[in-house]
């Protein structure tokens, strides 16, 4: 139970990175494709998949 | 300005993440928490839950129903077990309909619709499984949540790098630490699945369960199918009924559970417990990896070109046509087999006799379908429901 709590702080670390990079990116290109690799990370943090 | 071309395609990006977010998000809860309604019988005498054998359990999303279906005369005490692998929609289905339909003449069987609950809750990442299918029944339709074959992730996270079988150590693929058949006899601080594992064992000691049936079902390339697969403990029966089906009713083989192969109910629920367990295999042609549109209608009819080319070019260990093989067959396999198996437990059993009564037939599954014998839950009384 432990190593799961710790592996959703994980998550949401990630799921925060990845916007601050999406928000301060100038490529458009990265810019999506860091919304596309965000949303996985943000379906676990909310429990939904 | 070139700052603001990037910040309005950035806006409108984000507008359609997040609508995608809803949409997506909206569907997996809806699956997730979608109740499947269940009729007791008129046999069915008292519903537990997994939770009341080990407290662990309790609460949790593998707290599953337990269906206890007494007929008052003392005889023998059969464990039913569907949706081990929720994938496998013909076993909890057959679980189901014995649940709603089934009389007991002599005995106890107790049911488990929903093994691995946590596994109906999710469906296989990137192979585009339809979240729900329906059965046509004579009040309308009935909605069932289609699963996957391991425990939902959101349950138990994350897999080890190598899962090793407790207790004798074999290692096995990492993600088989949430696949209820590689983690018997179970582990009372183990994973989800070998926590549950241990509660069905403590339910079997404490209901003195003599006879295990654990349905499932296979892809056509997959050479354990249509068979039985039995524990030492119970060959003659299961080798009886083998013949006796194949010579009168449909070929179903016969399989010997191997003494080395760890983690699964055919070898570790006889080796742990005094119950021997048989492992039923149904045909299911939308596991086949070569298989087409992977929708609710192959779910349903079985019917596919693709796996009907494997096996053209002989790849595959079970036979297909053009008609496939329907849900309703393979619900009545199981049903009819189970059946059999009682009958034949019996007659090498007589002092832990299990008589099933009222089931229906065969012919009469295959015929009008496994609909027909759901019960419409507006027919009775709210305390004569369960929801799964």
């Amino acid at each position: 139970m432990i190593i799961m709590i710790l592996y959703y702080i994980m998550a949401a670390f990630f799921g925060v990175v990845l916007f601050w990079n999406f928000v301060k990116s100038k490529d458009v290109q990265k810019a999506i494709l860091y919304l596309v690799i965000l949303m996985p990370f943000v379906l676990r943090v909310f429990r939904l998949k | 300005m070139k700052a603001n071309k990037e910040w309005i395609v950035k806006s409108i990006a984000l507008a359609v993440w997040i609508g995608i977010l809803i949409s997506s998000g909206i569907a997996f809860a809806q699956h997730r928490q979608y109740k499947e309604t269940v009729v007791l019988g008129e046999a069915v005498t008292q519903v537990k839950t997994l939770g009341d054998y080990f407290e662990p359990i309790k609460g949790t999303t593998n707290d599953c129903n337990i269906y206890i279906l007494d007929s008052g005369v003392p005889g023998g005490t059969l464990l039913i077990m569907g949706a081990v692998h929720a994938e496998e929609p013909a076993t909890n289905l057959a679980a189901q309909l014995i649940v709603e339909n089934a009389g007991m003449a002599t005995g106890r069987v107790i049911v488990a619709i929903h093994q691995n609950r946590s596994a109906s809750t999710v469906t296989r990442p990137g192979d585009a499984y339809p979240q729900f299918f329906t059965i046509d029944t004579d009040w309308g339709e009935k909605k069932f949540r289609m699963g996957d074959r391991w425990a939902n992730p959101l349950d138990s996270w994350p897999d080890p790098e190598t899962y090793v079988h407790y207790p004798s150590g074999q290692m096995l693929a990492y993600m088989d630490t949430r696949n209820m058949n590689r983690t018997w006899p179970g582990r009372a601080n183990g994973s989800l699945a070998e926590k549950t594992s241990y509660a069905f064992m403590r339910l079997i000691e404490q209901e003195n369960v003599s006879l295990t049936i654990d349905l499932h079902e296979a892809e056509l390339e997959y050479p354990i199918i249509g068979t039985i697969v039995a524990h030492q403990g119970a060959l003659n029966v299961a080798a009886m009924a083998s013949m006796m089906l194949t010579a009168q009713e449909f070929p179903i083989g016969m399989e010997i559970s191997p003494l080395a192969l760890h983690g699964l109910s055919h070898r570790e629920i006889g080796d742990y417990s005094n119950s021997p367990c048989i492992l039923l295999e149904s045909p299911e042609p939308f596991l086949d990896r070569v298989r087409g549109v992977t929708d609710e209608a192959l779910l349903l009819t079985g019917q596919d070109e693709f796996v009907m080319k494997a096996g053209e070019q002989g790849l595959l260990y079970w036979p297909i046509d053009e008609n496939g093989w329907s849900i309703d067959i393979r619900v009545a396999r199981h049903v009819r087999t189970i059946e059999k198996l009682t009958e034949l437990w019996t007659r090498f059993h007589a002092d832990s006799a299990m008589v099933f009564a009222g089931l229906p037939s065969y012919d009469e599954m295959v015929e009008q379908g496994v609909g027909h014998f759901f019960a419409d839950p507006d027919s009775v009384p709210a305390d004569r429901l369960a929801f799964e």
